[in-house]
């Protein structure tokens, strides 16, 4: 599975204001349990403020890699990008657990120009050409960002899931087409497939746009990269986690930027 | 109004009890609604692990030519995730075509394919409901199996179930 790196339009999408927490990215699924022989899901995708409302930015779907329930890679079908959502359907032919994930590997870049602070953001071979040979304070930074939900149709399995063991992802250990209201879930972060212990994740519930508090909750993972969540209420949730560290693979980066975020539905008890 | 459940027709019924039959009763409430649609219902006796031990109806469309039926089976999120994930629908005896208002009585002869493996112990009748542009409900109530020929053990529903039962009947 090996998603097609065309960092430079998702860059767009992602070319955003500083602050890495100024935004989210996100997937919302039509449906992620879902019955019957012919099911299909429709999936939103876009970068906002408000989960899960579209109010800001298309997330672009050169990354999008749809793994099915035997491992393979399927087709999203009818993708369009609008002004503040990108859209796509999927065809769940075969029945089990389907990954959707948009995964983007690139650089971004701060330096100062003729004493002026500049910022860049990239796919690392332009590096060199779009940044000036005289640029001062230059701090190259890889960016891992992978982005996820799941759905299933029929009965949950587990091919879907397997890691690719490079990057931050998430191991479930609670399916996550089996989320239910008051019940506890448990996952693991791992990083480039070992744990990642001591990272905290956010955990937002969607639809703030129509009460007063954002009932943001955060859980640390342990020494063996788990996290537990307990869902107060049926709905859909966002989760993020991120990392930095020193393993980037872009010779001009010194530090690589590890990002983690899912999309999952709780249904009601 | 008494419908027997389709495990009348398929002959699981036929022939004179050994023991004392397994009454379930499920009343399906009259509602005040703009647009009502017969609800999707399911009923089951879980063990305390919450396994499912015996599916005793589903009543869904079943007469759609595509089976679309099929696409809201998920909306009894309970059933679906405890039980009808796991199957193929249909299922001879179990399920069946959606039920009107008015209350639905099944029951099962103790020597029922369903039941004798029933090993005695601590169960729960579940029964689940949901309507297209309606609401969900969950009933469940606590039983000891076998059931004491005297007892009847009822609970009732707020919204999309009216009363439901269970009760040994000589």
């Amino acid at each position: 599975m090996k998603p097609l790196l065309k960092w430079s339009t998702l860059a767009l999408a992602l070319a955003l204001p500083v602050s890495a927490h100024a935004h989210r990215a996100w997937l919302l699924p039509s449906a992620t349990v879902l019955s019957g022989n012919d099911a299909w899901v429709s999936v939103d995708a876009a970068v906002s403020n408000g989960l899960f409302n579209f109010e800001h930015q298309p997330l672009r779907l050169d990354n999008l890699v749809v793994t099915a329930p035997d491992g393979s890679t399927v087709n999203p079908q009818n993708p369009s990008t609008g002004k503040y959502r990108s859209t796509f359907d999927v065809h769940l032919a075969n029945p089990g657990t389907y990954k959707l994930a948009v995964v983007s590997d690139g650089v971004s870049a701060s330096y100062k120009d003729k004493g002026e602070r500049k910022r860049w953001r990239g796919k690392a071979e332009n590096l060199a050409s779009e940044i000036p040979a005289g640029a001062e304070d230059l701090k190259v930074t890889q960016n891992l960002r992978r982005l996820e939900t799941f759905v299933t149709a029929g009965k949950p399995n587990d091919v879907a899931l397997k890691p690719s063991g490079q990057g931050l992802e998430l191991i479930p250990v609670t399916h996550p087409n089996d989320l239910f209201a008051k019940s506890t879930a448990t996952f693991i972060l791992h990083i480039d497939g070992t744990p990642a212990a001591d990272l905290k994740v956010a955990i937002a519930r969607g639809g703030e746009r129509y009460r007063t508090k954002p009932e943001e909750q955060t859980a640390t993972t342990d020494k063996d990269g788990k996290f537990a969540v307990t869902w107060a209420e049926p709905g859909m949730y966002w989760i993020e986690a991120e990392a930095t560290d020193g393993k980037a693979t872009v010779k001009e980066a010194k530090e690589r930027r590890l990002t983690y975020a899912a999309t999952f539905e709780v249904l009601p008890e | 109004m008494r419908i027997w459940v389709t495990l009348g027709a398929t002959g699981l019924l036929a022939g004179p009890a050994l023991g004392a039959d397994l009454q379930v009763q499920v009343e399906i409430p009259k509602l005040d609604v703009a647009e009502y649609h017969r609800p999707y219902v399911a009923v089951w006796i879980e063990r305390p692990d919450h396994s499912v031990a015996a599916n005793l109806a589903v009543w869904y469309e079943i007469n759609n030519n595509k089976n679309e039926g099929e696409k809201w089976l998920a909306d009894l999120r309970q059933w679906w995730r405890r039980a009808g994930r796991d199957l193929t629908v249909p299922i001879d005896g179990v399920t069946g075509a959606t039920r009107p208002v008015g209350t639905h009585t099944l029951e099962f002869a103790s020597d029922n394919a369903l039941l004798k493996d029933l090993a005695p112990g601590q169960y729960e009748l579940v029964v689940e409901a949901a309507r297209e542009v309606g609401g969900r409900e969950v009933l469940r109530i606590p039983f000891q199996w076998p059931l004491d020929q005297s007892t009847k053990l009822e609970a009732k529903g707020e919204s999309e179930l009216g009363a439901v039962s269970v009760a040994i009947k000589d």
